[in-house]
Formats: structure tokens, sequence, C-alpha cells
């Protein structure tokens, strides 16, 4: 795009999307900020007007407000820890050669076309259930008293379901990355005396790093807002309630828009905290 | 110390045969050229020896000892690769000292030898860059450094120059030429370039399909190759085969000339033909000639050479420089 011409063109040409991505983003976060600032019940008297910064002080100033951030981030933590780790470990098996390759990668990214709440509901039900669960019967057999996952071990329970369902992703990425490195560069380290655990550390770690680092931007995108996962299985109960679904019950279950459009407004700010520290942290594996 | 013997040394890559069973003795201090053409199995020989591959059957010794089964570090041989095989997230430094670190080296000790590596291979200016800006040559420089500060009992060169560019390429043979002579150190160099392997070798193994065809000096096999495939890959330009009338009287069933042997002449000669192209390089001129059977024939004349395309000339060749060969191809 050299000309004056061409550069103007260009600009015109891109600015149907330009301005319908921006009306895309704009009009929800314009409403949001406006409720935010309303006293607005929509079942006990609609819009009653003007709050201030009501909304903001009482958000945060109820009991559930800082357990909830505490949720979100053990869940996002926890999950990308898993599957990170987890993904390293099957991309590097999936990438040995095997009879029947093709078929136990297809296996292996399948519960990622498996819908969340769909998923939640087959581990609660099928796994999980403290009387009729698979891992019941384990328990049983071993003589033990079978766990009640969903009240007893809560966290843990969703973190393990979410990480199941991210899995593929990590890995799958992670895999492509694997498959990337240069295979005279192992032979060499081998040759150099190093041992598997030091080729791993000095060559295939390094080598993942660019890929680690976009597995957890966008992993950490959508781990901030899932929902579904606890929609289905605890409904926010045994202190699973994250940000995301404080907001929820403010805004369906006790009909404070206001409120939780304040919520929103902090889950963004919060969401915005998270992307600065983890840019700053992995930000730099992507310049190289 | 780096000798290296193999014994009846195969190997298949499921039912094909690459390898199949070959000897070779290779001693102390030697420059052993592999060469052959693509796809004769050097790479793989050389990483048998390396043992980057397992071998099928057969067995290796190094320094007297069998090494059949070492791992690769045991074996005490360095590596350079054709892609360098530099570590790109690593300074050369820490390139260079990757496998002093491995094995354990005192950093003072290793410092010490990573510069003076450095300072022979003139790379001390580059020793905090990454490979990803370094030039061809320093890369290949680099690599060579890793190879030589473990001071391993052999060296081993897999088409090291051939992602090179044809002027570095002739400056990086003589280094690596000079390398071996202060070293005095087992090398054994993998190329397809009959060049390369007649100028830097002690010793040339020529491979064809897996087999090998002979090994010698190149001196030896410029002046009796023991057949035509041999006689035609050593030489350049290559060597002519002629067969029929002028075979017949020589009691041959083809008889092979090189370009260089060839005795041009206006009015009388052996062998009759026209002038095609001519190359005129000053020190030498080549002739493409054809003769009246439709058969190319290549010469090569010291000096320059007035030859006009379409021009009739003779060609006799040097009665003790003619190769005979017969019919499966071996020398008489
Ligand atoms: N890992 C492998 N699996 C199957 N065939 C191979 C493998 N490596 C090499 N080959 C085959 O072995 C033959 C020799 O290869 P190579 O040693 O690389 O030849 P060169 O280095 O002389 O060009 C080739 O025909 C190649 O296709
Ligand atoms: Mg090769």
């Amino acid at each position: 795009m050299a000309t004056q011409q061409s550069r103007s063109a260009a600009r015109l040409m891109m600015a149907p999307a330009v301005i319908l991505l921006l009306g895309w983003m704009l009009v929800p976060l314009t409403m949001t900020l406006w409720f935010s600032f309303r006293k607005y019940l929509p079942l006990r008297g609609g819009d009653l007007g003007w709050a201030g910064f009501d909304n903001y002080t009482r958000f945060i100033g109820s009991s559930a407000f800082w357990p909830s951030v505490q949720a979100t981030l053990v869940i996002v933590g926890g999950v990308l820890i898993i599957t990170i780790v987890l993904g390293i470990i099957l991309a590097l098996l999936l990438d040995q050669p095997m009879w029947g390759q093709g078929i136990v990668r297809i296996l292996v990214i399948a519960p990622f076309f498996v819908m969340p709440t769909v998923s939640a509901l087959v581990w609660k039900n099928m796994f999980m259930d403290p009387v009729n669960g698979l891992f019941a019967y384990v328990w049983k057999f071993f003589g033990a008293t079978p766990v009640e996952w969903l009240s007893q071990a809560s966290m843990q329970s969703i973190v393990m379901i979410v990480s199941w369902q991210w899995l593929p992703f990590a890995t799958l990425i992670l895999l492509t990355a694997v498959q990337s490195l240069d295979s005279e560069q192992l032979e060499a380290a081998e040759m150099d005396g190093a041992s598997f655990m030091s080729r791993f550390w000095y060559l295939i770690l390094p080598h993942l790093a660019r890929a680690i680092t976009i597995v957890v931007l966008i992993q950490t995108i959508f781990l901030l807002s899932i929902f579904a996962e606890i929609f289905v299985t605890t409904g926010g109960a045994f202190g699973t309630k994250t940000l995301s679904y404080l907001i929820f019950q403010r805004v369906l279950e006790s009909q404070n828009v206001g409120l939780g459009s304040a919520g929103g407004v902090y889950a963004i700010i919060l969401a915005n905290i998270v992307a600065i520290f983890l840019m700053r942290i992995v930000g730099k594996n992507l310049d190289a | 110390m780096g000798s290296i013997t193999l014994k009846k040394v195969s190997k298949s890559f499921g039912d094909v045969e690459v390898i199949p069973p070959l000897d070779l003795e290779i001693n102390d201090g030697e420059f052993v050229v592999f060469v052959g053409p693509s796809g004769c199995g050097k790479s793989t020989l050389l990483r048998l020896i390396a043992g980057l591959e397992d071998l099928t059957s057969g067995a290796i010794e190094i320094d007297g000892s069998d090494a059949t089964d070492a791992t690769p570090a045991k074996r005490g041989l360095a590596m350079v690769f054709q892609s360098y095989a530099l570590y790109p997230h690593m300074s050369v430094r820490k390139n260079i000292n990757f496998p002093l670190k491995m094995a354990g080296m005192d950093p003072a000790e290793a410092n010490k030898r990573i510069d003076a590596a450095a300072k022979v291979l003139n790379l001390t200016d580059y020793l905090d860059r990454r490979p990803g800006q370094l030039s061809g040559g320093q890369r290949q420089r680099v690599a060579i450094g890793r190879a030589i500060v473990r001071e391993p009992s052999a060296f081993l060169f897999d088409e090291p120059l051939s992602n090179l560019d044809a002027a570095l390429r002739v400056n990086m043979r003589l280094e690596i030429c000079d390398l071996h002579k202060t070293l005095a150190t087992t090398m054994i160099y993998v190329t397809h370039d009959q060049v390369e392997a007649m100028t830097m070798a002690d010793k040339i193994v020529v491979l064809h399909d897996g087999y090998i065809e002979q090994v010698g000096s190149p001196l030896e096999l410029y002046e009796s190759p023991v057949n035509k495939f041999v006689a035609g890959f050593i030489g350049s330009p290559k060597m002519n085969f002629v067969s029929g009338a002028s075979a017949k009287k020589r009691d041959a069933d083809s008889i092979g000339i090189r370009p260089e042997h060839l005795t041009v002449s206006a009015d009388a000669g052996e062998w009759e033909g026209i002038v095609g192209v001519s190359e005129h390089l000053g020190s030498d001129t080549f002739l493409h000639v054809k003769l009246s059977d439709g058969s190319m024939i290549n010469v090569r004349a010291s000096g320059e050479l007035k030859a006009a395309y379409g021009q009739k000339i003779f060609l006799s060749p040097q009665e003790d420089k003619v190769h005979r060969f017969d019919a499966q191809g071996l020398t008489i």
C-alpha cells in the first residue's frame, strides 16, 4: 500500500468492519456502564433513577465479593497449571511414533467438541455422583467411603471438569510446537551428552515457550468467564461462586440489574489486571 | 586416539536394506571422506557410527573396544550436522559450552576452552550473539566450535558445506583441512561433491547404493579406479566412455579416457568429431565434441585453444592413460 490513493481506498474498505466491531464492543459496554449508575430493579418498579456509586460500593461491600474473586483466580490458575503440565506430557507422548496414531490423536482432541453443559452433566452424574457415580464404585471397591465430590471437594471437582475440557486445546497447540522442533537439534544434544531431562529443560521447554504463552493467554480469556460448568454442578454453592456467577445471581436471581452491571465493570477491571499481569510475565515470549 | 572399525555392519529400514553388510577400517588421525551420489547411504553410515541409528547387524569398534550398543554420548565422537543444529535460544558461548556443561566440567576450565576455540575459529566477537544473528559461515564455525571443545576422539561431518555459497565453501574447506592438521584428530566427512572429496581426503570411501565401491587415496582412485562407477564419479569433468571398435581393438568391452588425456589435432587422430560448445576459462579450455557415431566426448586442453563451433577436429587418447573395462564394468 504505497500510494496515497491506495491507502485511502484501504481505509474506506476497512471502515465497515471497523465500525461494526466498534459498535459490537461499545454498545454493551456503554449499556453496562449506564445501568451500573442506575437503580434498576425490573420486577420492583423498573428504572428508579440515578444511584451514583451506590451499586459499586454495595457490590464490593457484599460478603460474597472477595471470595468470588478468589474462586475465579483459583479456577483459572488451577486449570492453567493442570492443562499445561499434562498438555506437555501428552504432546511429547503423541509425538512418538506408534500404532494407530491418527485415531489416538482424534480421541485426545474429542473432549474439546463436547459442549460445556453436557460435559459438566456427564461428570456430575456419571463420575462424581456419590451413589451411582463411577468414582463411587471405585471407592467402594477398595472399601472406602465414596467422596461427595461436588460438596466435599467442590473446587477440585470443577477444576478437574474444566481441565478435562481444555486439555485437548493445550495438547493440540503444544503438539504442533513439539513437531516443529528440529530433530537434528535433539540429536546434536544427545551427542553432546544431554540426558532426556536436560534435553527437555534446555531445548524442548524453551522451544515450547511461545506455544505455552499462547495457551495461557487464550485459556485465561475463556476461563475467566466459565459459567455453565458451575451452573450445572454446584450452582455456585460450596465456595465455587466465581465473579461471573455472582453477577448472574445479582442480575437474574436478585433481579438487580444496576448491581449486576457494577459487578460487570469490576469483572472487566479484573480481566484487565490479569491480562496486564500475564503480558508482563509471558508476553515477552511473543516478541522474539 | 580415534581408530574406528566397522565389522559386517548393515542397516535396514523395514524391508529396505540401505547398507548391505560392509567392513571398513579407519585409522587414528585419518581424514576419511565418504563420497557418493545422493541417497546412497552416506548419512546413514555416518549416523550408525555416531550411534544415532541402531545397527541391524554387525559390530562397531572404537579405539579397539566394542561400541556397538554404546549411547552416542559414550562414544566420544562429535558431529557437525548439515543444518548446523545450533540451539537457537542460546548465545554462541552457551552453545559451545553446552557439551561441557553436560559433562559437568568446571566453568573456569570450560571458559578457557571456549575462548581458545573462539580464537581459532574467529568467533571471539560473536560469543554473545544468538545463532539467528550470524551468517551461514559463522554458524558453521559455531557448530565446529561446539564439536572441538569436547576434544572428541573423532569428528563426524555430514555435508557441512552444502548450505554455503561457492566462495565460502572453498574457504571453509581450507579451514577444516587446517583444523585437521592442527588437531591431528580422526575426521569422517560425508559429501556428494567429489571435488571436496579429492581436495580434503587422506582416504576416500566411494559408496554406491550402500556398497563400498572402492577405498583409497585420492590419487589411487583417480589413476586406478576399480570399476566404471568409480571412474565416472571421480574426476571433473567426467571420464569419457567409448565402446565399439576402439574398445575391441584394446581387448575391452568399453574403454574410458579422462578429458585431460586426449590429444587434439586438426588433421589426424583416432576419432573424428565436430566441436560443439567450448568453454574458455583461460587456464583451461573445455570442448564438447560430437563424434561421428553421435556420442559426446569432453576434452580438456590446458591453456587457450581456438576452436570454432562446428569445426571438424581429430582426437586421440594417450595410450598409457586409457582405462579398460569388461562387460561387468570392472577394470581389466
Ligand atoms: N529413517 C529412515 N527411514 C527409512 N528410510 C530411510 C531413513 N533414512 C534414510 N532412509 C533411506 O536410506 C537411503 C539412504 O539415505 P541417506 O543415508 O540419507 O543418503 P545420503 O546421505 O547418501 O544422501 C535413502 O534411500 C533414504 O530414503
Ligand atoms: Mg545425506
